[in-house]
């Protein structure tokens, strides 16, 4: 049956559009708090399957069990960071930091070449090529544990938010900077805690990647604006909005690679993102300011 | 606004004047004193320069943050390109067919954004998808090579300068010409009714909107001059490597090039794309020779260097080193110093 054949691709490009949404999320937390476009993204989510990787080749680890040494990782990369010199271009033009964080990434994927040369490396899992029957779809176990494990970090991000003391004071920071500080929250500290939870967010993404797709430096730029396009057409500052847009860009680039050639997939999301931008600049689930 | 000094050429001290005319002389006498590589560097540099410029009528003039412009060079390039190998069109017809595709594109994506209230970030996103979809897109037209290249045919030894054949020399004032065209282009255009409104719409588009500025029409005019500008770069590309990639002329690494020198020598200032230029380049060349020598070739060392330095620079001078540099040699006149 046809139909089983799209419903099968549909469901694979949902379970990595997930892990797509969770690096999303990073970005999305971090501009909707800092007001910060972070242009290192995909460089800080690459740095994140390069961890993985070596971690599964040093101790045997699984991705999923590198994910949260990764977070705690990149979290404190991206606290020092916002401490250090993001901070300071808090208040300035876009364009300039635009340029500070095009200079990080520069570095970061440049490092990350020198480390570890422009080959692929991948974690070798025992589960590699098992299936698993769901009706009548047929998906791979390392596709189905990574959408899973980024809906897990999805939920702890959003109960974080909602719930706890820091979750709503980074949300009063994000709503009004000016009436925060007024009522005595830390700013500055707060914003160095969001790029933490931002970096380390997309940190998660990369080490569950690692379960989809080879670590190569040439990655990062693609994943920084891959996580572009899926928050904008989320949504800016919209955390379900950035899970919702990437499960769609992976729906389509999925489907895009199977209709058309894999070549021509990417060029579907920007077709997408455009449409968006000119309808609904707001993005999908995003509010109008 | 501090850069407002430096952006005014008309405050030029008699000193900055001396400094830009031995500048001027220097630049037109290099090929006869400089050896084949140092000319080539000094033509890469102008090209920058050339469309730093023109970038810099869009976001430095205007305060529209473009980071597509590959888009631009890319349709000048294979516009020319296709009709010269295809009708035999040569490039002083071409070029005014290419600045024509790169305007209509231009003023696409500027309708489209202006009129559905895309600002800022979101400006910026929309036009790097639009050089992205146009990369992919040329991967896939077969007409003009596709992903496997685009070449122009190359005759060893040809001089035919009304069809941009020729010499390194030729193309190094090919270049120049160019540059300086920009610099006044981009000085008359400053001084004229229509910078003024430029210069009101990126400060404060409100109150220039209040004031009887139609912001839709000044910012479709800039993105006009600097797509049509962007696109000359583009032809000059095409016929001075004769050969183009659709992931290398489309590529968004492209795009963050043609922005650097304006932003490194000073956004919205008239001399910060040239200076901009002759900073990064030859930084790129000395870092590549220092490499070399250190023996350790690394790849990717270079690069990081480069990003490096960017940090440096956008820590160091937020504003650019073009106004720092000014003020610092009393090349302009300062606020309050009288004319």
């Amino acid at each position: 049956m046809p139909i089983d054949y799209y419903l099968n691709i549909a469901a694979s490009g949902l379970l990595t559009g997930l892990v797509y949404g969770l690096a999303a999320l990073g970005l999305s937390v971090i501009f909707g708090v800092v007001r910060v476009v972070n242009f290192a993204h995909g460089e800080m989510m690459v740095a994140g399957m390069y961890g993985a990787v070596l971690l599964g080749g040093w101790l045997g680890l699984d991705p999923l069990l590198s994910a949260p040494l990764m977070a705690a990782l990149l979290f404190a990369c991206g606290w020092l960071l916002q401490r250090g010199l993001v901070n300071k271009f808090v208040e300035r033009p876009e364009h300039m930091q635009f340029i500070l964080l095009l200079g990080i990434a520069t570095i970061l994927v440049n490092a990350m070449l020198m480390l570890f040369g422009p080959d692929a490396r991948n974690v070798q899992v025992p589960y590699s090529f098992d299936t698993v029957e769901i009706g009548s779809m047929l998906l791979d176990a390392v596709r189905l544990r990574a959408g899973a494990a980024a809906i897990v970090v999805a939920a702890a991000l959003f109960a974080f938010f909602r719930f706890s003391r820091t979750g709503k004071a980074i949300r009063a920071c994000a709503d009004n900077p000016l009436g925060a500080r007024v009522v005595g929250l830390n700013i500055d500290g707060l914003y160095a805690l969001t790029f933490g939870i931002g970096a380390a967010v997309v940190g998660v993404a990369g080490a569950l990647m690692t379960l989809l797709v080879d670590a190569r430096p040439q990655l990062a730029p693609e994943y920084t604006l891959l996580s572009f396009i899926i928050v904008i057409v989320g949504g800016l500052g919209s955390l379900p909005g950035a899970l919702l847009g990437g499960v769609l860009i992976g729906m389509s680039e999925a489907l895009a690679g199977f209709l058309l050639t894999p070549s021509m997939k990417s060029l579907f999301s920007y077709g997408v993102l455009i449409v968006v931008l000119l309808l609904r600049p707001q993005g999908l689930l995003g509010k109008r300011s | 606004m501090s850069g407002l000094s430096g952006m005014m050429p008309s405050g030029v001290t008699g000193r900055g004047l001396v400094l830009l005319v031995l500048a001027a002389l220097g630049l037109a006498v290099a090929p006869f004193v400089a050896d084949r590589y140092l000319v080539s560097v000094l033509t890469t540099v102008l090209w920058f320069a050339y469309v730093g410029q023109a970038w810099n009528v869009m976001m430095g003039f205007s305060g529209l943050l473009s980071l597509g412009h590959a888009l631009y060079v890319g349709l000048g390039a294979y516009v020319s390109a296709a009709v010269f190998v295809h009708f035999g069109i040569g490039p002083w017809a071409g070029m005014v067919l290419a600045m024509l595709v790169a305007v209509v594109a231009g003023c696409v994506i500027g309708f489209l954004g202006f009129r559905f209230g895309v600002k800022g970030v979101h400006f910026a996103l929309l036009t790097i998808a639009f050089a992205e979809v146009a990369r992919i897109g040329f991967d896939h037209i077969t007409w003009v090579g596709g992903s496997g290249g685009f070449f122009l045919p190359v005759e060893a030894g040809a001089s035919d300068p009304l069809n941009l054949r020729g010499s390194p020399v030729l193309f190094y004032y090919v270049a120049l010409a160019l540059v300086v065209g920009a610099l006044f282009l981009s000085r008359a255009l400053l001084h004229s009714r229509l910078g003024y409104q430029w210069l009101a719409v990126r400060e404060e588009p409100d109150a220039a909107e209040a004031s009887g500025v139609d912001l839709f029409r000044a910012r479709m005019t800039a993105v006009a001059v600097s797509s049509a500008l962007t696109a000359l770069g583009g032809v000059f590309q095409a016929f001075y490597f004769n050969n183009l990639f659709p992931e290398q002329v489309f590529s968004m690494g492209r795009s963050i090039e043609i922005i650097l020198p304006a932003i490194v020598g000073g956004i919205g200032t008239l001399v910060g794309p040239i200076l901009g230029a002759f900073i990064l380049t030859p930084l790129g060349e000395a870092l590549t020779f220092l490499i070399e020598a250190g023996g350790l070739d690394l790849p990717g060392l270079k690069q990081l260097f480069y990003g490096a330095a960017l940090v440096a620079i956008v820590v160091f001078r937020p504003e650019g080193v073009w106004p720092w540099l000014a003020r610092r040699l009393r090349l302009v006149r300062q606020p309050g110093e009288g004319a």
